[in-house]
Formats: C-alpha cells, structure tokens, sequence
C-alpha cells in the first residue's frame, strides 16, 4: 500500500479530492443481461469500479453432499482481475480477502432468495472485479442483486451495497481507493431495503457510537438512489419490448375494448 | 454430450457449404476490437468475436531476469475460463484448456518478438516483466483467436511505467511499451463431418473432431497447435496455411484500427 507516502489531503474547501459532497455518490450505471450463457446477469460502472456479475442455476447441487434436502445452497465467488488495480499485478487466484467477500456476500443473498423454492439445488454467484477503485464488495453486491434479480429467481428484496467512511471528524459516502487508504474509518454495508435491515455490515478504523448510527442512515438514504438505478436497469429490457408493441398494437385488428 | 439432431443438421448444411448462422466456411463471425477498456492496467484490449468475449490486461512489474538472459526482461501469459462465462466452466485452479489456450496464444506473440525484451532490462537483477491476463467473459467458440486479438492488440497499446529513484511511477507522463512493430494474429480450424472450417463457434465446436490454430504475422507462421483427438491430411494443412494468410491480412488492419497507428 501507500502507507510509506505521506498522506494528503482528502477534504479540500469542503469538497472531497474528486470534487463530490460529502454525502455524493460517484456515477454509477448499471446494465443487465451482459453474458449470454448465465441465468441472470449484470454490468456495474461504479466510479471507475467495473465489476461483473453472473447468477448460474439453480442447478443440482454437487458435489452431493453440499446438497440440502430442505433449500437451494449458495455458493459466491468474489474475485479481482490481477490487472484490476493501478498498482502491481494481482496474484491469479483467490487470497483471503477474496474468500472472505465471497463469505459475506453469499450471506446476503441467503438473506434474500427463497432458498425453499428450491430444495436439492444449488445457486452459483459470480462477482469478478475487471477495474478497482475502493467500493468493490459494495458494489459487487448491488450487481449480484440486479442479475440474481433478472435471473427471475424468487427474492424477497433486491439488496444495494454502499460504503460510509470518516475523514477526519466527517462522514462521507461511497469512499474511492484513495480515500479508502488513508481514510479514519471505513464500514461497508448491504441493506435490504424494504425493511432497511443490515444484510452486510463490515467495518474498520475509528467511530463513535453516534457516528454508526449516522453511517447506517447515511447509507440508508444513498440506498434510495441505488435501489432506483437498480430498478430502472431491470426494467430496462422491457421498456424496448414495451415500446415494440405499443407501436405495434393499433395495426392489429379485432382488439377491441 | 452430442445433440445428434444439431449434428445432422450441421452436417447438412456443411454438405452445401453453409453454416447454421449463414457463414460460409472461411468465414469469421463479426468481431470487434477495443482498446483500454480497463485503464488501471498498462494495456487493455476487449474483443467481442460472435457471442464470445474477452478481456486482455496487461501489468507490467518489477521483475528479475531468468538465470539465462540476463540482460532481458520477461514475459508472461495466463488465462482464466471464468465460470461467470459459461455453465462449462468451473472455479478451481486453472484446466488443461485454459493453460493450453495461455500457451499457445504466449507462443505466437513471444515468437513474433512483438515486445522488445532486451529494452525491459533496467539494471543488474532488475528487469520488467510483462503480465498478460486473458479474462474469458462470455463463451461461444474460438477461445484462440479471440485471445490472440485482445493480448496482441493490448500489448500493442500498452504504456510503460518509470523505474525513478527505486520506485515505480505507473501515472503521470508515460511513454510506451518496447515493441518491435512486429504483430501477430492466428486463425483456428475445426475439422466437422469431414469439412474444414474457420472461427468455430461453441456448437459447432462440440462437434470438431480436430482442431488447429496457425499464428502468423505478415511473412511466416509463428506457432501452430493441433487440438483434439482427430487428425489433419497434408493437403488439409497447406490449404488452411493458405486461408490463414489471406484472412490474417484484415485481422491485422482490424486490430491497426482499434489502435488507431
């Protein structure tokens, strides 16, 4: 890491060094069915983040005896490109922070699918990070969300994924890579947001009490600008349908009201 | 797994000389190339070839030279099937496929010498090494050439870091990678029902009973890899030599294009 450098100086005249408020979000678009051969599928620009995600299945769950009798099993791969980041080439492979996001993130999504649709069967999460920039867990959820969702897979809430950090005595939104590295806290989260209930909650460096507390509205209220970017890339696909046959319906004939 | 209805009906349409998606037989389905679509690595490349995709990325690092030229840097080639890219493929350590794919596709390049190693070198037991990854994002077909145009097409593009008062500077003001202006590409064959066909997509790819890939750059081959349990005649290689040289004409103007030289 960086940590040989001197720090600078992340909050300048109020504003943060990519000129976005404290409470700002980076641009984020997010694009569905991107892989042909999965269930369900995502595309996630998040900052310069991009990150890919894919559902498979559900399937038979093998080997057998990962099997459960009673709900689907799911298993999550999180992995970053050895060339995804700025700095030297990534080891090929997974490394425990890799296994451990996968942990985390499989997690959530337990939360969420109605597994018991689905006794015997496993479902296979890809997340795989092309392009870093802090926020990546984050953000690979809130794709795995969208593409778990456009599978047609049962959920009971499409969860979005959003990091608060501290910066000297302020909470800011969404931390990029430099801000991640010499930021006074950083506390990653999920939430459901129907009932805003915490589904990831990780979290590292210095907060008070009071400061958690402001964190998790703090992401709460960035949730409602996910959520709709979410919502709009799922309907995405079938406004064009829609559209198709808007035009299409005064042609026909024998359509009466 | 065999769908002998598809079979039939490949075989068919092959006997008149089509293909299920209206190719004739030395016919590439339509591809792109883009460059720097990832832009935290040195060099980037996507290319789209029919339903499959691919990313290359390329790192260059800090490296130490081999024991044997020590006055050259190094380079490297790995590919991930990336099980996100199809039901097929399974997470775990790289397969045989995906480690053939990484060689071959390291072989055309390293024997064209596209990257000028001896520039690479820095100072004694201090040389850069140059990381290639292959990323298969979506699969239908023809991993090889596909590979081939992203790797070669982001070697070509990529930038050089600075070694400056022993640290790496990857930002900033950065000049190119060495290169020789030379350039590779390839085109893989599939033998089906008896008939020699180019740019095989993933059905007609189950169907193959032989398989070969030819790199070449302007003047002569650089590497070859058979596939597969069937076999090729002699008449069967000189013909595909002779399509591989005319095809690997608009393959090298495409990837000329996408980098804008």
């Amino acid at each position: 890491m960086s940590s040989s450098q001197e720090k600078p100086q992340l909050i300048v005249d109020g504003k943060r060094l990519d000129g976005r408020a404290f409470e700002e979000l980076r641009p984020i678009s997010i694009k569905t069915n991107v892989i042909r051969n999965a269930a369900g599928s995502a595309y996630i620009e998040w900052g310069t983040n991009k990150i890919l995600a894919a559902v498979y299945g559900p399937t038979e769950a093998l080997p057998k005896h990962t099997a459960d009798p009673e709900r689907a099993v799911i298993k999550c791969r999180y992995m970053m490109a050895p060339f995804s980041s700025l700095e030297d080439h990534g080891r090929t492979g997974p490394n425990r922070r890799a296994i451990e996001i996968s942990k985390v993130t499989k997690e959530v999504f337990e939360n969420v699918v109605l597994l018991e649709n689905f006794p015997g069967t496993e479902i296979n999460i890809y997340v795989e990070v092309l392009q870093s920039d802090g926020g990546t867990r984050a953000a690979g959820v809130t794709a795995a969300a969208v593409a778990m969702a456009s599978s047609g897979i049962p959920m009971s809430d499409v969860p979005f994924g959003v990091s608060i950090g501290k910066i000297g005595d302020t909470l800011v939104v969404d931390l990029n890579k430099i801000e991640d590295n010499y930021s006074d806290a950083d506390m990653p989260m999920v939430i459901g947001p129907k009932q805003g209930n915490l589904l990831l909650l990780q979290m590292d460096g210095n907060l008070t009490k009071e400061e958690v507390t402001s964190a998790i509205s703090l992401a709460k209220k960035a949730g409602e600008v996910i959520s709709k970017l979410q919502s709009d890339a799922l309907k995405e696909p079938y406004l064009k349908t829609l559209e198709k046959y808007k035009n299409e319906a005064p042609s026909q004939q024998g359509n009466k009201e | 797994m065999k769908n002998t209805t598809s079979y039939e009906y490949i075989k068919e349409l092959l006997s008149k000389g089509s293909r299920e998606d209206g190719r004739k037989s030395n016919d590439f389905r339509k591809y792109t190339i883009e460059k720097g679509t990832m832009p935290n690595a040195e060099g980037s490349a996507t290319v789209n070839l029919g339903y499959t995709r691919v990313i290359a990325g390329v790192k260059v690092v800090l490296g130490s030279p081999m024991k044997d030229r020590p006055n050259e840097g190094n380079m490297a080639m790995s590919a991930e099937l990336l099980p996100l890219a199809s039901p097929d493929f399974e997470t775990g350590p790289p397969s045989p496929e995906a480690i053939e794919l990484a060689r071959v596709v390291d072989r055309g390049i390293r024997a064209a010498n596209i990257i000028d190693l001896p520039k690479l070198f820095i100072e004694e037991e201090k040389v850069w090494d140059v990381y290639t990854d292959l990323y298969v994002l979506n699969f239908d077909g023809n991993l090889f050439d596909a590979c081939t145009l992203a790797a070669t097409t982001a070697i070509l593009s990529a930038r050089m870091p600075k070694y400056e008062n022993e640290q790496v500077i990857r930002e900033g003001n950065l000049g190119k990678l060495p290169l020789t202006g030379n350039m590779v590409t390839s085109c893989t064959f599939g033998s089906v029902a008896g008939n020699m066909i180019l740019d095989m997509n993933a059905n007609e790819e189950s169907f193959a009973s032989a398989r070969l890939t030819i790199a070449n750059d302007e003047n002569v081959v650089r590497a070859m890899q058979k596939g597969l349990e069937g076999s090729f005649t002699e008449k069967e290689v000189a013909d595909m030599l002779e399509v591989t040289f005319e095809k690997s004409k608009e393959l090298r103007k495409s990837i000329n294009n996408s980098i804008g030289e």
